[in-house]
């Protein structure tokens, strides 16, 4: 895992966990895409997040999700195979961020490229204990 | 992600050239009637590495990590479908059993079956029942993995035109049993087209409509790429196809002086010599060296040898015009046009004069098939000028200008009408 550490501009603040849940639909997720432009999102995702830990605010950039998985559901245990790539809301994965609040965690949220398409991020805090 | 303190880049380009590399492995072991299937599952090698990258950071060997994503997707689709459809006859049984499945996926991806399999595609592109436009356009979206959209800007044409010509010529691919066979009895004949093909998508490039500087040596450093192609492969490695490289090379050396950042044309005597590309030049020369073998002397070869002549002079003047026009006349003799012609005439205008540059003009055979190419009229416009017709000379750029072909043509000339006027104020 990268270390984070290296650069905090606001230790000494206190600051909160938030996790940012990348969501998007599966037409989206595979629109037709030239190589390049393809290259060109992969580059703009790279500055956005470097960004973010530059300012000390990835806590964990976190993973990306397969596409396959089951869903257990109630009593009975029903199992529903994945994948769901057919869903028309599909977590994509998630990173874990470091903010002063819920405002500038959203705030620091709208230069994620996810939202240059149909994507979304849903910015949701940790709970405290 | 490893702990390296500086974050890995990407490599400029990168997934477009490793969709031509992944899309060619793809379709040995899929066969080319599904080439549609290797390049959904190029597609999804991208959106999965994106997905992952994105997190994750680059990782080490980004080339390495798109292959087995590709490899990987390849032998989920086999495994499911290898009982639906039909994949390349090349591959026998060999996908029929967990035994020999991987293995026969590995070999695809190897670098030899790479390129051998980029070479087929590429000859396989080049069938003369494809028109010329169909083959490049062809080449550029699967062996260079430019979508209809890219190859459209490039071109100055619609896209709906360019997604037309890729369709066109992916329904004749994928009508053919199998990709062309490099042993194949008409190698050497299917060489000649695939040598054509190359310099019509270097020539888009170095002459071409897109007044972005980016684009265009985008397209002329993919000719470039594929020419080298050829010549990694021994039987297509000819002295004719050393002569193309010599000649690409030596003109993308001076792109950047023929079409500045700005999109503006300039003519070779404005040109900054000292900015021509010395590693390009050099490149190119010791490939000019390695084409004079064998009794085979191309149009590549003559071209070669006049872009030679053009960078080993210090300056306009300095030149060996003679020479030049010598070259011009045996291309005329080899390959006739009015093209020619005119470069000929110009030639000489640098060697005996504006005077008698003009009356080569003149005496061009079939000259009304200029009339429509603005560097025709530009061409008697700057001789004029220069014998102090000021007047004659800004009514042929004006000539130049109606049949310009883009924007960069038209600015260009429309300063030359504009110095035309400071010299010859019109009445």
């Amino acid at each position: 895992m990268r270390s984070v550490t290296i650069n905090r501009p606001f230790q000494g603040a206190t600051m909160s966990e938030f996790i940012y849940l990348y969501r998007t639909n599966d037409a989206e997720r595979r629109a037709a895409m030239s190589a390049e432009a393809r290259q060109q999102s992969m580059q703009a995702w790279l500055e956005w997040m470097r960004d973010l830990e530059a300012k000390g605010h990835i806590k964990n950039p976190g993973n990306p999700l397969g596409t396959e998985g089951r869903v257990l559901r109630g009593k009975v245990k029903t199992v529903t195979d994945g994948p769901f790539v057919e869903m028309k809301d599909l977590v994509l994965g998630y990173s874990v961020i470091e903010a002063k609040d819920i405002d500038q965690a959203a705030e620091l949220a709208r230069g994620c490229p996810m939202l240059a398409g149909e994507g979304s991020v849903e910015v949701r805090p940790v709970a405290p204990m | 992600m490893t702990g390296a303190d500086t974050p890995r880049e990407l490599d400029d380009h990168l997934f477009r050239r490793e969709s031509g590399r992944m899309v060619a492995a793809l379709t040995r072991i899929f066969g080319v009637h599904n080439l549609a299937l290797a390049e959904d599952v190029v597609q999804d090698a991208f959106v999965r590495a994106l997905e992952a990258w994105r997190m994750r950071g680059i990782p080490d060997n980004p080339a390495a990590w798109l292959m087995t994503a590709a490899k990987n997707r390849a032998i989920d689709v086999l495994r499911r479908e290898r009982t639906a459809r039909t994949f390349a006859p090349e591959m026998g049984r060999l996908l029929e059993t967990e035994w020999t499945l991987s293995p026969a996926v590995n070999e695809a991806f190897e670098v030899h079956t790479i390129r051998d399999e980029q070479l087929r595609m590429m000859f396989s592109c080049c069938q003369p029942s494809l028109a010329e436009d169909v083959q490049v356009a062809l080449i550029l979206n699967i062996l260079c993995g430019f979508s209809a959209g890219e190859i459209a800007a490039a071109f100055l044409t619609s896209r709906a035109a360019v997604e037309k010509r890729i369709a066109r010529g992916k329904k004749t691919l994928a009508a053919s049993k199998r990709l062309f066979d490099l042993v194949d009895t008409d190698f050497v004949s299917r060489l000649d087209s695939v040598q054509r093909a190359l310099y019509l998508l270097f020539n888009e490039g170095y002459h071409g409509s897109s007044p972005e500087l980016a684009v265009r040596s985008d397209l002329c450093a993919e000719a470039i790429r594929l020419v080298m192609l050829l010549r990694e492969y021994p039987p297509s490695d000819t002295p004719a196809t050393s002569a193309l490289a010599a000649l690409m090379h030596l003109h993308a050396a001076r792109l950047v002086t023929r079409v500045d950042a700005a999109g503006e044309l300039s003519r070779l005597s404005e040109q900054d010599r000292a900015r021509w590309d010395r590693r390009l030049i050099d490149q190119g020369l010791g490939l000019f060296d390695r084409s004079a073998t064998g009794n085979e002397l191309t149009v590549y070869h003559l071209q070669a040898a006049i872009a030679a002549e053009h960078v080993r002079a210090a300056s306009v003047a300095d030149t060996n015009w003679e020479t030049i026009v010598a070259l011009y006349d045996h291309l005329q003799r080899l390959a006739p046009s009015p093209v020619v012609e005119l470069n000929r005439a110009i030639a000489i205008g640098e060697r005996d004069g504006a005077a008698a540059g003009l009356a080569a003009l003149e005496s061009i055979a079939n000259r009304q098939r200029l009339a429509e190419y603005p560097f025709y009229h530009a061409a008697v416009a700057e001789l004029e000028l220069r014998l102090g017709y000021g007047a004659r000379a800004r009514d042929h750029f004006a000539a130049a200008i109606e049949v310009s072909r883009n924007s960069m043509e038209r600015r260009f000339l429309e300063r030359r009408v504009r110095e035309c006027e400071l010299l010859a104020p019109s009445s």
